[in-house]
């Protein structure tokens, strides 16, 4: 058993690999330049205009070498800072993972809270029911708008995108991690006189932690995707400014580099909740 | 010092070189005498001037206001009406700066270049004033960065100052441009496909962006299609992208073309994308299109500074005007930290000797020009274009909103401070398309067009 287990993880990643190759494979042959077909171009607009345009195209994705140059150039260089607009890689990422982890925080604090009282009280439960629905399916770069209006600060706005989208998942699940608690257990709670919070605590808590978790990890995956957006619109600092820099001057491979980066942080998060989550997990 | 106009005999001809009405030799007697003393009393005498000069552009009607009534009761006359104390106060000299640290949004094309520029090159240092240039995505960001006071002063599309005046697309708050960035430097861009359909008759059906829908390159656009029988808003559709989404549309078909800024109208050409078609140049020479604006708030709170901020703009936008700077401020502006885009291209759009993506290379050295005078010509005819299109709906006194935002006579003033000659704010033509433009006579302007939703 546990070879054939080996062996299918072994076999997985050489079968990985062979796709990825493939496709650096792919991208290389189709990106290669091709020789000078186009009509021969006077040398001096030759000089002002890029390659491809003085052979009579269009300029072309960069080859997958080409990315790896720029993204050795980010890697050596993660922190350098060339005036207020122009930072490192490195330094955007950190603005990014801040905000995410801030307005994440606080949408935990509220959401947690809430979520219980919310899977504790059918009332509450069927009263907020309708608000819930409404404003849960609700992109939260919709928000930004009125964000930018009525907090009129930029940096608090893409917080507060990132806390209204955390916020939901989190709510959800805690409730209905709460109002699953199965009835023996707290039953047996009763039985014994334990009182409310100590109920709370140490009955309900463990027993719809695992489904809070699963919440924070939803959370936490959307909060991410939804930076990048908000800092391409609003600007400043962030790896969406960057990604939103580089736009700015058609650079397909500092985007690249950049899309690469995001996914890697995002695992990064994902698995470390998922840690977590492992850690409150119970058999049942 | 500078003429006086409040005495109706003085002679208008040439005199001392320092322009008042006696010889060059005399200069140092005369003028001890009649400079009021301190620099306060000097500047009080310079606004007290410009603003009476604005009131009555036309000499011969000064002079007959002021024999009539004399000049005391003519500066109370005035300064009943207009906020004078304020106006002095606003250039009183060698005040310190009220504030240092300041903020100021920019978006990334070449227009703004003497806003961009002034940073690196140290205009805003020689005038004492720590600038923070922040690079910003959109015309809508900026404007609501701006209006909510996150930035002190910040690169606008020069309709924006009246349309957040007026009221038009968002709250009406008094705004003001007290220097305009550019004049030309626009263009309209085609993708290559279109190479052969040069005449706009053909365009029938074209996908157009521009900017932002306040923009000189909305009114532009319009313009030309309707003066070739197309209705701007029922023959092509025009959608508003920002500037640097235009290439990637064009490339990816989503667009046939745009009434665009620079860089992204060269940066089309220079990578294969796009051919230039016309520039707005040949349209109208000498429009504006960007502006450098504060708030009325703002300018009003901190006079100092915002003297000091503007003599920066003025400054570099007048060192931005000299063709042989063009080169060095292109290697200035290029970098990441500011327009992000390749020197070759900044230079081709900055000098004006550019491939226009067909394989031929123009030279037009005034491709792009900077000048701070902020006319109110210019307002009125924006004007009139923003109720020609219906954006626009209740009446207007545009002389009034004109002289409100765009604030000539503090540009004036500053500029003949720092050793410029203004030009006489009553004399301006504006010409759009071989048809001439009257700023006294807007709504007979608007009627005389046969495309228009007014």
């Amino acid at each position: 058993m546990a070879t054939l287990k080996n062996s299918l993880g072994l076999r997985a990643s050489l079968l990985s690999l062979l796709i990825f190759a493939a496709i650096l494979g792919l991208w290389q042959i189709a990106t290669m330049p091709t020789a000078a077909t186009g009509p021969a171009v006077d040398p001096e607009y030759a000089k002002l205009v890029g390659n491809a345009a003085a052979t009579g195209t269009k300029s072309s994705m960069p080859t997958p070498a080409d990315i790896a140059v720029t993204i050795w150039g980010h890697l050596t260089d993660p922190f350098y800072v060339r005036g207020s607009n122009d930072k490192g890689i490195g330094i955007q990422l950190a603005y990014s993972l801040g905000r995410v982890l801030l307005g994440f925080g606080l949408a935990a604090l509220v959401a947690v809270p809430l979520g219980f009282l919310i899977g504790m009280s059918p009332l509450v439960y069927r009263a907020l029911d309708p608000f819930i629905q409404i404003l849960k399916p609700v992109s939260p770069l919709a928000w930004m708008p009125l964000a930018l209006y009525t907090i009129k600060d930029s940096a608090i706005s893409s917080i507060f995108v990132i806390f209204i989208c955390s916020v939901w998942p989190m709510l959800i699940n805690t409730a209905f991690g709460v109002a699953s608690v199965r009835k023996e257990w707290l039953n047996v709670a009763r039985t014994l006189e334990v009182g409310p919070f100590r109920t709370a605590f140490k009955v309900i808590l463990p027993a719809a932690a695992p489904t809070i978790m699963t919440g924070m990890r939803i959370s936490i995956g959307i909060a991410w995707l939804v930076i990048v957006a908000a800092e391409m619109l609003v600007g400043g600092t962030g790896i969406g400014y960057f990604v939103w820099n580089e736009w700015n001057n058609l650079s397909i491979a500092n985007i690249v580099t950049a899309i690469l980066l995001i996914g890697l942080v995002g695992l990064a998060l994902d698995q470390g909740l998922a840690r977590i989550t492992k850690l409150v997990t119970y058999p049942e | 010092m500078f003429k006086d106009p409040f005495d109706p005999s003085i002679l208008l001809g040439k005199g001392c070189s320092c322009g008042g009405n006696h010889a060059e030799a005399d200069h140092a007697r005369l003028t001890a005498a009649a400079t009021p003393a301190g620099e306060e009393g000097r500047w009080n005498r310079v606004v007290d001037a410009a603003v009476l000069r604005a009131v009555f552009p036309v000499d011969a009607q000064r002079r007959q206001f002021l024999k009539t009534v004399g000049r005391a009761t003519a500066m109370a006359a005035i300064s009943s009406v207009l906020p004078l104390g304020l106006a002095r106060e606003a250039f009183a000299q060698g005040g310190a700066l009220e504030k240092k640290d300041l903020k100021v949004g920019f978006i990334p094309i070449t227009c703004a270049t003497p806003i961009i520029m002034a940073h690196p090159m140290g205009f805003y240092s020689k005038h004492g004033l720590n600038v923070e240039v922040v690079k910003t995505a959109g015309w809508a960001v900026i404007r609501d960065k701006s209006l909510a006071k996150e930035y002190d002063a910040s690169h606008m599309l020069s309709p924006m100052p009246l349309a957040i005046s007026l009221g038009v697309g968002s709250n009406p708050v008094p705004w003001t441009m007290p220097a305009v960035e550019n004049i030309n430097g626009q263009a309209i861009t085609l993708a290559m496909k279109h190479k052969d359909k040069r005449n706009p008759k053909d365009w029938k059906g074209f996908r157009f962006a521009v900017p932002f829908d306040y923009s000189m390159h909305n009114y532009l656009l319009r313009y030309y299609v309707a003066e070739h029988g197309l209705d701007p808003d029922k023959d092509i559709s025009i959608r508003s992208v920002p500037p640097p989404e235009m290439v990637a549309n064009l490339r990816a078909d989503n667009i046939d073309g745009y009434l665009g800024p620079d860089p992204f109208n060269q940066r089309a050409v220079y990578d294969g994308i796009g051919f230039i078609h016309l520039l707005t140049k040949e349209l109208w020479d000498g429009h504006p299109c960007c502006a450098f604006t504060v708030s009325k708030e703002f300018a009003t709170q901190n006079p100092n500074t915002y003297r000091a901020l503007l003599k920066s703009i003025i400054d570099a936008t007048a060192y931005a005007h000299k063709a042989e700077n063009r080169k060095e401020i292109a290697k200035a502006i290029a970098p990441a930290n500011y327009l992000n885009q390749p020197e070759t291209v900044l230079e081709q759009i900055l000098t004006g000797t550019y491939a226009d993506g067909l394989g031929g290379v123009k030279k037009d050295p005034n491709r792009i020009d900077f000048d701070p005078f902020p006319w109110n010509q210019f307002a009125v005819w924006i004007m009139t274009q923003m109720k020609r299109w219906g954006q626009l709906k209740a009446d207007v006194d545009y002389a009034k909103v004109a002289s409100e935002v765009y604030l000539a006579t503090d540009t004036a003033a500053m500029m003949k401070d720092m050793g410029l000659t203004p030009p006489d704010p009553s004399k301006k033509t504006i010409v759009v398309m071989g048809k001439p433009f009257d700023a006294a006579k807007p709504d007979d302007y608007i009627a005389s067009f046969a495309i228009r939703r007014s």
